[in-house]
């Protein structure tokens, strides 16, 4: 029976990298303590009435909420596997890459990981300031498990990937944060594990510098290697995964092929979470993010063509000087289109107390999904998001794509094409032409264009 | 291939061999803590021997020739330096490893590596200071024309004692102040008090017989006396029950902390 179970095991070992049995971690809420009331507190009490000091930890205990922020998750993930890790904030994702990471414990279940593990749940751990980009790359390599003769040995290439030669011999903290990430980046993509954790880093950084490590990430999945990736980019998801999971409520909801599950995620996204943030650095409250149509209607449902306004309410506490908004519509293939302060220019000069702001599209030129809202808002200084949000608000479009004048048998095959249909036209051979529009359906056209 | 096992509520056999692959750790984080101390600064390492210089002067009128303590036949200045260099030691690497968990704690809830390393490797910081101060020991002893005895030799075996003694406080400091940030006040405190306490302006010769046990159940009682003897010689008298008592402080102190530490470890990201 013993003989057999170590068998199994051995044969097992060879084809998973990643074996997770019935994870659990647990919370307790409530545990914190308030500024100030740490020993002193905890002494005082104890030393004026013992009693009534055990009686009231105990009345303390039952106060406290256990909160499990992963409960009875199983996974396998396959050698040369690439799995992405979806869902809401709060759904558990980080808690499992901390556990994987061995950053914390889980408080039940097993976990057997075969090969030498790298996580990245942020760029750049332990830069330290003051320190030139030479003396950061070492002292960042070896937090990140490498040995002084690996960095000594990648150090050139490294400096060659972060682009910042010149740079090397002068100290972080004299760095624009476009060069900090690309440095810090360039080591990160120098480790060499057999398995790769990487929590939403790519949140961070200009465009090119996410295409960079997202090629970086593709090359390293290409080369057979065990990929674990949570990121709210859908469409790196789908680029880069063959599997993913979503996790809803510390469980995992659904795991399956990527195309499938991102899908799925697009088609169940409700609306039923209003959003709302505030940001104490800059005394800056959302209210909420409302969408409305073209008559000022709430509403959670358009039509193709119709018009789509997206309503910021606000609270500013301190004046917010030249705020920089941009919204953009998503769907399941990536960002539609957006409307962005930074390239219009046509920003407030400056937002104060309580009011409104909204964004008009006048035509949305949608195919028939769910989408989502994403907000960002910088201040005066461009490189410092108030707020980021990836997810401010959710819509459907609904309609029936014929009376669009769409005739394909394979309508249903839409979804996977991209979802924004700018009008167009064909002109065939014959000398016939045939046109497609998302403006209006084809009724309404005629009964515009008449009088 | 190298395969690890995750489970709730068990410990990890593979602690030690972690810390041994993490060894280099040691070595860069008191490089950069180091590295970090004398940036910007315009006297740089000079501070490590600016520091014990003031406080040699300082320590030498009030006791020396304020309270016209007695010496032994020793230059007062020596014999202060004597005790200076592993008080100065002990109580800049206990409070530097008492705070290093807490300083550190973006490394703690990013990545993983066994924590002793942090505790371990600002106590080496703390060492490379020391270690540069005894520069100014070997000029002081020039000057006076004082030649250490044999007994020099068996100096090493105190340093260690000093540095089991910082980190065995050490551990269980940083340990605490992880969840009682109450040590960051405590620390400075036990500091300034442990200098008047611990036999560092005087010999501990001049406490009362009766008292000498309970005197030395500070172990920096027993390695400053160790210092002395090794460095002026038989001229300062031995008080062998302090020694002894002094090794059994540093094994528990190393224990407990190590002990304490690792039953806390595990929960350290989740509430620093």
């Amino acid at each position: 029976m013993n003989y057999q179970a170590q068998t199994d095991l051995t044969n097992a070992a060879t084809d998973f990298a990643i074996s997770i049995e019935k994870l659990g971690k647990m919370y307790t809420i409530g545990h914190q303590r308030a500024k100030g009331d740490g020993l002193r507190h905890t002494f005082e009490s104890a030393l004026r009435s013992p009693i009534g000091w055990l009686r009231a930890r105990r009345e303390k205990r039952l106060r406290e909420v256990d909160f499990w922020a992963l409960r009875d998750v199983s996974l396998e993930i396959k050698k040369g596997e690439v799995v992405g890790i979806i869902g809401r904030n709060g759904a558990g994702k980080s808690t499992l890459l901390k556990i994987l990471s061995r950053i914390t414990t889980p408080t039940e279940g097993r976990i057997q990981i075969n090969g030498r593990v790298a996580s990245l749940l942020e760029v750049g751990t332990g830069f330290h300031q003051e320190l030139t980009g030479r003396e950061n790359i070492f002292l960042n390599g070896a937090i990140m498990g490498m040995t002084r003769a690996e960095i000594v040995h990648k150090f050139d290439e490294i400096v060659e990937f972060s682009e910042i030669e010149e740079f090397i011999d002068t100290p972080v903290k004299r760095y624009s944060s476009g060069m900090y990430v690309r440095l810090a980046f360039a080591v990160a993509a120098h480790l060499e594990p057999e398995i790769l954790i990487v929590d939403e880093v790519l949140a961070v950084g200009d465009s090119a510098f996410q295409k960079k490590c997202l090629g970086k990430m593709g090359d390293f999945a290409q080369s057979g290697k065990t990929v674990l990736f949570v990121s709210h980019n859908m469409e790196a998801i789908r680029t880069l995964c063959q599997r993913t999971v979503w996790m809803k409520n510390g469980h995992v909801h659904k795991d399956g092929n990527a195309h499938d599950i991102i899908e799925d995620y697009f088609n169940t996204v409700s609306n039923d979470a209003t959003f709302s943030f505030a940001s104490s650095t800059y005394g800056l409250t959302i209210e909420k993010v409302v969408l409305k149509n073209g008559l000022g209607e709430e509403c959670g449902q358009f039509y193709p063509g119709q018009e789509l306004v997206v309503e910021i309410s606000y609270d500013a506490r301190k004046r917010v000087v030249r705020p920089v908004i941009a919204l953009g519509v998503v769907g399941m293939n990536g960002t539609c289109f957006t409307s962005n302060m930074l390239l219009d220019g046509f920003g407030p000069a400056f937002i104060e107390g309580v009011g409104k702001i909204a964004c008009s599209f006048k035509s949305i030129p949608l195919l028939p999904q769910n989408y989502t809202v994403k907000m960002s808002i910088r201040s005066e200084n461009v490189e410092d998001f108030v707020i980021n949000f990836q997810e401010v608000a959710c819509f459907s479009v609904a309609g029936d794509l014929a009376e669009y004048g769409y005739k394909g048998e394979y309508l249903a095959w839409a979804p996977r094409s991209t979802s924004v249909v700018v009008p167009y036209e064909w002109l065939l051979p014959d000398g016939t032409k045939a046109a497609v529009s998302l403006d209006l359906p084809v009724h309404e056209r005629e009964t515009v264009l008449l009088p | 291939m190298t395969e690890l096992v995750i489970e709730a509520g068990r410990t990890e056999r593979q602690y030690w061999r972690d810390l041994w692959r993490y060894r280099e750790l040691f070595y860069f984080l008191a490089w950069r803590d180091l590295l970090v101390r004398y940036k910007q600064t315009f006297v740089g390492v000079g501070w490590s021997l600016i520091r014990p210089l003031l406080t040699i002067l300082v320590l030498t009128l009030v006791f020396g020739k304020l309270g016209k303590m007695p010496s032994g036949g020793v230059p007062y200045p020596l014999l202060v330096l004597c005790g200076m260099l592993p008080w100065q030691f002990f109580s800049t690497a206990m409070s530097e490893s008492g705070n290093s968990l807490v300083s550190n704690s973006n490394l703690i809830s990013k990545v993983y590596f066994p924590r002793l390393v942090i505790t371990v490797s600002s106590v080496i910081t703390s060492f490379v200071d020391f270690l540069i101060s005894c520069a100014f020991l070997v000029v002081l002893m020039f000057w006076y024309r004082y030649a250490p005895p044999m007994a020099v030799l068996l100096i090493p075996f105190f340093v260690l004692l000093a540095f089991g003694a910082s980190l065995g406080i050490g551990l269980w400091i940083a340990a605490l102040m992880v969840e009682y940030r109450d040590f960051k006040f405590i620390v400075p405190f036990v500091v300034q008090f442990g200098l008047y306490i611990s036999p560092v302006g005087f010999q501990s010769s001049i406490v009362p017989q009766r008292f000498r046990l309970l005197y030395a159940l500070n172990p920096m009682v027993g390695i400053i006396d160790g210092f002395r003897w090794c460095l002026l010689g038989p001229r300062s008298r031995v008080y062998w029950p302090g020694f002894m008592i002094a090794i059994i402080d540093v094994v528990v102190l190393v224990a407990s902390g190590l002990w304490y530490f690792r039953k806390t470890e595990r929960t350290f990201a989740d509430i620093i």
